[in-house]
């Protein structure tokens, strides 16, 4: 029974991917005739498995996730502390707030002529414009988590002899603002990825998904381009999806049925 | 042992808005004996609560003197427990890490701790519930969970800020005959806060009974009846009687 109604749930997912990709195909191969204007879906599998055979694509993907491991950790080492010392200490948010709030509003792809001048064209100088682009959300959702941790849970710890802030923060406001903090994560993850695609057209790197895209659209092959595309979506995808299940399973099992 | 000592304690709260300021609590004071059960009762916005929270050691008294044991009270100890009107288990803990938080806080190991407390979960009577998440359990089984938090530290007082006030009449009528029995087997000074006359005759050895705000002390009714008590036995109906007449008295007062 439940085995007939997944095939019927996910029928209709599938079917509906299947009909885009016909579409896709036809319209591509019989409509518009020009693999400049629109690559077919074959044009762009034959394009796939070139790339794979030459192995290109691997040294693509762990170049561009090298980059987002960088902007990532940095960004996890910065702004999470500075959001937990911000949403603990009203003194640390006072000082703190204004600078963030100017820097906030930049864009962090007009960081990457400085990311070029202090860094080169290195791989820290991408991992740096994702950081720029990563830290806000973090800061800001590990703050608002911060915040909005329930009076009635700090006052209950401290009768129960847990009174010096840093265990406080540890065992009771770090936990409770979890969600949020996550969150965040997942905000920043795509804020992020965006951030990967610019910093490596723009020059700040000679590897990576995102500088494959502009080289091959020199090269006017724009089938190789689209099957780029595609692989940062489903690598986006993936990260994503991977996150949020190990979240979920580890991290907040507690909140159940809340939607993060 | 956990005798409370209240000496003329009064609460100021100072209004920022208007520099204006109101008085919560007036002078108050009275005597806690050990291993005694003593309910607040008064007027909603008497000051029973900042009381109780002062003791706690949550909130600071503008003047007066509070001590336990001889020793004045000035911030939170687990020697206090304490158990909240609003559910506070800690929700990213199952039921019975919550109940070691205290012990993990005095740096015992967790599976030391959790050997410590199995005889507090058999008490509450949630051997089967100890792996569950909070949001598992129904109010009821949630302040239960709170109750063996609080006892796990093994206070001398456990404070108790109308506990069972957002239960339904039954499941509070049960959990008020538990907290009896727990009471009985365990050797500590109940302070209980509650709005419910009801709730405060079947409890309570004394019933401090306040005034409206500013709080001050508007009677001690030693309650006199063996327990357990019936709901309804005459005595404890002329009681609720005598009680309720303090009670109204106030609300003309006003």
């Amino acid at each position: 029974m439940n085995f007939i109604k997944t095939i019927e749930e996910k029928g209709i997912e599938v079917l509906s991917l299947i009909t885009a990709v016909a579409i896709w195909q036809i319209v591509a191969d019989k409509v518009v005739h020009d693999t400049f204007l629109l690559p077919s879906f074959y044009d762009v599998m034959r394009a796939f498995f070139t790339i794979v055979k030459s192995g290109l694509i691997f040294t693509d993907i762990l170049t561009s996730l090298l980059h987002f491991s960088i902007g990532i950790v940095a960004a996890f080492i910065i702004g999470i502390p500075l959001g937990i010392s911000m949403g603990w200490f009203k003194k640390a948010n006072q000082a703190i707030d204004p600078i963030i709030e100017i820097l906030r509003p930049i864009p962090p792809l007009a960081w990457i002529p400085f990311a070029i001048v202090w860094f080169g064209l290195t791989h820290q100088a991408a991992g740096f414009v994702i950081f720029i682009g990563m830290i806000f959300p973090i800061i800001i959702n590990t703050y608002t988590g911060f915040k909005s941790v329930p009076k009635v849970y700090v006052e209950a710890a401290k009768v129960l002899g847990c009174t010096r802030n840093i265990d406080l923060i540890r065992f009771i406001a770090i936990p409770s603002a979890m969600p949020s903090i996550v969150s965040g994560i997942r905000v920043a993850m795509g804020v992020g990825w965006m951030c990967l695609v610019a910093a490596e057209m723009f020059g700040v790197s000679d590897r990576g998904l995102g500088y494959q895209i502009w080289h091959y659209y020199y090269l006017h092959r724009m089938d190789v381009v689209l099957v780029y595309m595609l692989i940062l979506g489903f690598m986006g995808l993936l990260i994503d999806r991977f996150f949020r299940y190990y979240v979920d399973a580890k991290l907040l099992r507690w909140t159940s049925g809340t939607v993060v | 042992m956990g005798r409370v000592n209240v000496k003329n304690v009064s609460r100021i709260f100072t209004k920022k808005e208007d520099n204006g300021s109101m008085e919560a609590l007036h002078q108050v004071s009275f005597d806690v004996e050990d291993g005694e059960f003593i309910c607040l009762l008064g007027p909603s916005g008497c000051g029973k609560t900042t009381l109780l929270r002062i003791i706690a050691g949550l909130e600071t008294q503008t003047s007066g003197e509070i001590t336990l044991n001889g020793v004045p009270i000035t911030g939170p100890d687990p020697k206090r427990g304490m158990v909240f009107q609003q559910y506070s288990l800690f929700p990213w803990r199952t039921v019975i890490d919550n109940i070691t938080f205290g012990l993990e806080m005095q740096g015992i190991s967790k599976t030391e701790a959790r050997k410590q407390v199995e005889k507090y979960i058999d008490l509450v009577g949630l051997e089967q519930f100890k792996s569950s998440y909070p949001y598992e359990l129904s109010g009821g089984m949630q302040q239960r969970a709170a109750i063996a938090r609080a006892l796990a530290n093994e206070p001398e007082v456990l404070l108790m800020d109308e506990p069972f006030g957002a239960l339904d009449a039954q499941t509070r009528n049960i959990l008020q005959d538990e907290l009896l029995k727990i009471w009985e087997q365990k050797h500590v000074t109940f302070l209980f806060v509650t709005h419910s006359v009801d709730e405060a005759v079947v409890l309570s050895d004394k019933i401090v009974v306040m005034t409206a705000r500013p709080g001050r002390i508007k009677e001690i009714v030693k309650v006199d009846l063996p327990r357990p008590r019936s709901r309804t036995s005459h005595e404890v109906n002329l009681l609720r009687d005598r009680v309720l007449k303090l009670l109204e008295e106030e609300r003309f007062h006003r």
